[in-house]
């Protein structure tokens, strides 16, 4: 079950005042190490240029706008992209990273179907099984099943949409099944065929609507099984991932697979709507978890090499297209592509913005040199270098995009935690975002960057000036 | 040796295709100590010689060496260096800088000397404040001042550094005449402690507080005159 619902209140409050603690500490502190360096050269470069630009607050506001924005929206979306990434993450980690799921399809020609039966034979086979079987060192655990509808019947009582899903004990770990009631199947139920089920909530529900199911017998395709547990309600896979249907477990009922094999046989004939259909399949779905860790390289390798090894299996054994082999791994790998290109995507538009912003600063700029003629004229006359201007000019500039920077980082990391906030209180819904502390990182950097970048023609041209005609201007 | 001797300095302005001859061809030496004043009209090429003399700006020709060095080829950066540590500006329109207070701007000469500020070099400025009369002032802004408190600011600016030579541009071009005369009387004591200072004037009264009058006419020297008859007046009242 996903652990990164709703923060309790507290905790939230806990980063706030933690936050604003944080910040006053940090900048006492930036506070004491300005008075410290304010006595080299570079920290008053760096004093004097913030307070030049305290002498245009609103300008220099208006001017580092666009870098503001710009970063707030590189981190709000990076923060937004990665938790619906994290989102899709944990749904396929509950389908699991390292399954291999090999399953059986009805070839869409007829080439499968008897022409007098109408049965149709295809699918994974036992002896595929066995065959699978010879990669038990890689595996963690390999579950067959075989699936199809079937009515469920207590006394009168009829649940139509059942489902009969005959398994072994495995299935409950690989699907993460947890039960209301009883105990799921056992390796002794497969071992001695038994004629116990586990049912699933809604089966049980419309069955038992007023008594207590365990111990009781239900009918299923005229053999009596023995109810032993209730499965509580699981969460419908999506039906993303496209061969993936979306599946409602809630219908199941799970009796132990060698009791099928024998009870029910391969073939099963199928009523749905009047029409009558058979189908001769021995094995339905196979799930196989390999032993790996999804989130190295090595791991991943490891799958997708079994995940090979089976598809060529299956391609030597089967002559129909009657089998497909999902690796949802694959899928993990597709997410993770998509979420590059996302990131990539809004790195193009960040950096727009953040050229915007810099061409916004460096028009300020501009202005300013033109503006302060006089004041480089006074300095290179007391013997500033061309050096010395640059610098103070490009400081200013860069200290201008600093702070905005910074301020677009605030700015974004408030998004990041109060847009989910007001989304669930006003909207209700759920706003996955998750910060990552790259994008803080890297917004900075970048507008450090962009300050020099842009900063630097307007300090060049303020360099260039000649100091008596700088002098003379008014 | 004089600390400034120029040799047939030449300066000419090209503007489009007329080029114009503001200095033909000057020689003079200032020995230190000197308390020079540079007179002549408009045009007379005064400004172009004390922006030569300044290191402001390098000669068509000639030679100028400051203190036997010639300086006439230096490259800007050099010619900064020199401003920096052998030189001090006033100027007629005071040109402090308006967001530094009293003290920031007397220092301002040494942190392009690259001197690491602390508190000997603000004890250093507090007393030149001082010196001119300003120390209840230290942290006031430029324009919280009067015309002659902000020239007096340059003046202690321009002494920060310790110059061998003190340049001054007009200095009491912007002041009335009893503030003209605290000033004069300012820098001929500064003077008498054996500052070398050469100050452009147009006005005889302030060019009588100079030991020597230099005046310039067509960019040649019209006359070279020393004041030696005057004796250096205190204000009269």
């Amino acid at each position: 079950m996903p652990t990164d619902a709703t923060p309790p209140t507290w905790v939230l409050a806990f980063w706030i005042v933690a936050g604003v603690v944080g910040l006053v500490v940090a900048g006492l502190a930036a506070f004491a190490a300005l008075r410290l360096v304010g006595r080299t050269k570079f920290g008053r470069t760096v004093l004097l240029a913030a307070r030049s630009l305290w002498l245009h607050k609103l300008r220099a506001s208006l001017s580092v706008l666009g870098i503001v924005i710009g970063t707030s929206a590189v981190i709000a979306l990076m923060a937004f992209g990665k938790g619906s990434m994290q989102d899709a993450l944990n749904d396929i980690k509950r389908q699991g990273a390292t399954n291999i799921i090999v399953r059986s399809v009805k070839p869409t020609d007829d080439s499968a179907t008897s022409g007098r039966s109408m049965v149709a034979t295809y699918g994974v086979k036992f002896a595929d099984l066995e065959r699978f079987a010879t990669f038990n060192d890689s595996l963690v655990r390999m579950v067959p099943m075989r699936v199809f509808p079937s009515e469920v019947r207590y006394l009168e009582r009829l649940d139509s949409k059942g489902r009969l899903v005959a398994t072994v004990p495995d299935y409950q770990t690989v699907n993460q099944i947890t039960l209301a009631s009883g105990r799921f199947l056992t390796d002794e139920d497969e071992h001695n065929m038994t004629n116990n089920c586990v049912l699933g909530s809604a089966t049980a529900d419309r069955l038992f609507p007023y008594e207590e199911p365990m111990g009781r017998t239900v009918l299923i395709r005229n053999h009596r099984f023995f109810i032993v547990g209730v499965a509580n309600d699981r969460m419908p896979t999506g039906g993303s991932g496209g061969s993936q249907a979306a599946e409602d477990f809630n219908h199941d009922v799970y009796i132990p697979f060698s009791t099928c094999r024998v009870r029910v046989g391969e073939t099963v004939f199928i009523r749905t709507s009047g029409s009558r259909s058979g189908e001769k399949v021995q094995v339905s779905q196979v799930t196989l978890t390999v032993d790996a860790d999804f989130d190295t390289r090595e791991g991943r390798m490891k799958v997708k090499a079994v995940g090979d090894s089976i598809k060529d299996i299956m391609k030597e054994d089967h002559k129909a297209d009657d089998w497909a082999v999902t690796v949802p791994l694959d899928r993990l790998e597709e997410a993770e592509r998509a979420e590059e290109r996302f990131t990539s995507l809004l790195v193009l538009i960040a950096s727009i913005s953040l050229v915007v912003g810099g061409i916004g600063i460096m028009n300020i700029m501009l202005a300013t040199v033109t503006e302060r003629t006089r004041e480089i004229g006074i300095r290179r006359a007391l013997g500033a270098k061309r050096k010395d201007i640059v610098t103070q000019f490009l400081v200013e500039a860069v200290v201008q995009t600093t702070v905005g920077g910074l301020t677009g980082v605030l700015f974004g990391v408030g998004m990041v935690f109060g847009a989910p906030l007001a989304y669930r209180t006003f909207a209700g819904g759920n706003l996955p975002a998750v910060l990552d502390y790259r994008s803080i990182i890297l917004s900075l950097a970048v507008s450090v960057v962009v300050g020099v970048v842009f900063g630097l023609y307007p300090a060049w041209r303020a360099a260039r000036l000649d100091p008596i005609e700088a002098l003379r201007h008014t | 040796m004089p600390i400034v001797q120029v040799r047939d300095l030449v300066k000419d302005y090209h503007m489009g295709d007329v080029t114009v001859n503001v200095l033909r061809g000057l020689n003079l030496g200032f020995d230190e100590g000197d308390f020079v004043a540079l007179m002549g009209p408009s045009g007379s090429g005064k400004s172009t010689l004390m922006n030569i003399l300044g290191c402001l700006d390098r000669p068509t020709s000639g030679q100028y060496y400051l203190r036997g060095q010639d300086v006439s080829r230096m490259s800007d950066d050099a010619l900064s260096e020199v401003r920096c540590t052998y030189l001090g500006f006033i100027f007629q329109a005071y040109n402090l800088l308006p967001q530094y207070t009293v003290v920031e701007n007397i220092e301002l000469p040494l942190v392009y000397q690259g001197i690491t500020l602390d508190g000997t070099t603000t004890a250093r400025c507090v007393a030149l404040a001082e010196m001119v009369g300003l120390g209840d002032r230290l942290d006031h802004r430029p324009l919280q001042l009067s015309g002659g408190q902000q020239q007096r600011v340059a003046i202690a600016r321009s002494l920060v550094n310790d110059p061998q030579l003190v340049l001054a541009d007009e200095p009491t071009g912007n002041l009335d005449s009893r503030t003209s005369d605290e000033i004069m009387v300012m820098l001929s004591n500064l003077n008498k402690t054996g500052k070398t200072i050469i100050m452009v004037t147009h006005e005889n009264d302030i060019a009588a507080w100079a030991r020597r009058v230099v005046r310039l006419r067509d960019g040649r020297v019209e006359s070279d005159e020393r004041n030696d008859t005057k004796t250096i007046l205190t204000p009269a009242g």
